[in-house]
């Protein structure tokens, strides 16, 4: 029976590896490296002279600010947001470099797949927009995420606890759950897939046809990979991209 | 009707955590599939009205994909607590 040999490991077991030493291990080592990867990258391309034509290191940089003023900082913000632009470009590009190694072999762990590097940016975030919000509008940043313009007085109880639990509480909340449960989504099929083809390959049977059926779960495994390729830009986009909203709706009032 | 009295009889007997454990995994399974019916429903007719609004006005393209992101961001936050939940609960 293929039930008996098909054992799925222990939670722990596909997402804890042994620490590299004392308190060091592989997702702390895969944050660090995105973190120097992403500072290199950004700091040899500032070095080059900014009069020649872009190429290597510098097209790739010159690429990624103007996606990220374009495609994010225009669309949400308007032109008032664009001093934004090197906070977003460092919150992308790190958390697109933790994505990624989910599917680079060897390394095979997205290091958002863990709730601490989620967690840790979406309290940034959630300061830095109430920090925006309190700086821009004063005191009244307070009644005026509370209770949108125009809410008639006999529903401001209701419409400000809703609104206080949406924008203050839950808004960080779903950040994190939203980066760190698809990328622990897409690892675990991952695992799935590969154990189900290892175990399709290696198992000791009689049936012949059997063996062969490897490949469906193989083919699963090689789409499910273009597909993490995928979820990885997208992620790091909608994490970007939320934070711009937040940022600016702190900054400027709804009308 | 021998062969399945001995059957039943040869089964091990049922602990608590037994059952608690098929409760767990019933339950788990029940709660990822309940929390995808909505947000797959809503992304399908968010990402369906977007396309429709793109092929009308291919040069609002840009703005309705954004737009299109943020919402299939915020319609997808559920189906991820569905599925924290089933890890919580199964695993």
């Amino acid at each position: 029976m293929i039930a008996e040999a098909f054992e799925f490991p222990e939670i722990n077991a596909i997402l804890r590896w042994k620490d590299l030493f004392p308190t060091f291990n592989k997702i702390a080592l895969i944050a660090v490296a995105a973190a120097v990867i992403g500072s290199v990258i950004f700091i040899l391309a500032g070095r080059k002279n900014a009069l020649e034509a872009p190429k290597g290191v510098r097209n790739l940089a010159e690429t990624s600010v103007e996606f990220i003023e374009n495609g994010i900082v225009m669309q949400t913000m308007g032109k008032e947001g664009l001093g934004w632009t090197p906070f977003l470009l460092s919150l992308f590009i790190f958390i697109y470099l933790c994505n990624v190694p989910g599917i680079i072999p060897f390394l095979q762990m997205p290091a958002t797949a863990r709730m601490a590097i989620p967690v840790f940016l979406s309290l940034l975030v959630w300061v830095i927009y109430n920090g925006v919000g309190l700086k821009h509008q004063g005191i009244k940043y307070l009644t005026n995420t509370i209770w949108p313009p125009g809410v008639p007085v006999a529903l401001k109880p209701l419409v400000g606890i809703i609104e206080f639990i949406s924008n203050i509480i839950v808004r960080p909340f779903s950040l994190t759950v939203r980066l760190f449960a698809n990328m622990l989504a897409g690892h675990i099929l991952l695992v799935t897939f590969a154990l189900l083809t290892s175990s399709l390959i290696t198992a000791e049977t009689s049936q012949f046809l059997l063996k062969p059926m490897a490949i469906l779960p193989f083919f699963m495994l090689v789409f499910l990979t273009a597909f993490e390729v995928l979820v990885a830009f997208l992620q790091a986009y909608i994490f970007t991209i939320l934070t711009a909203v937040y940022i600016g709706g702190a900054a400027h009032p709804e009308h | 009707m021998e062969a399945l009295a001995r059957l039943i009889v040869t089964e091990p007997p049922q602990t608590p955590s037994d059952v608690k454990a098929a409760a767990a995994a019933t339950s788990a399974g029940f709660a990822y599939g309940l929390a995808a019916i909505g947000p797959g429903i809503g992304i399908g007719y968010l990402v369906g009205k977007s396309v429709e609004a793109m092929a009308r006005q291919p040069e609002a393209a840009g703005m309705v994909r954004t737009t299109m992101f943020l919402g299939i961001a915020f319609t997808e936050a559920l189906a991820l607590i569905g599925f924290v939940v089933f890890i919580l609960i199964g695993l």
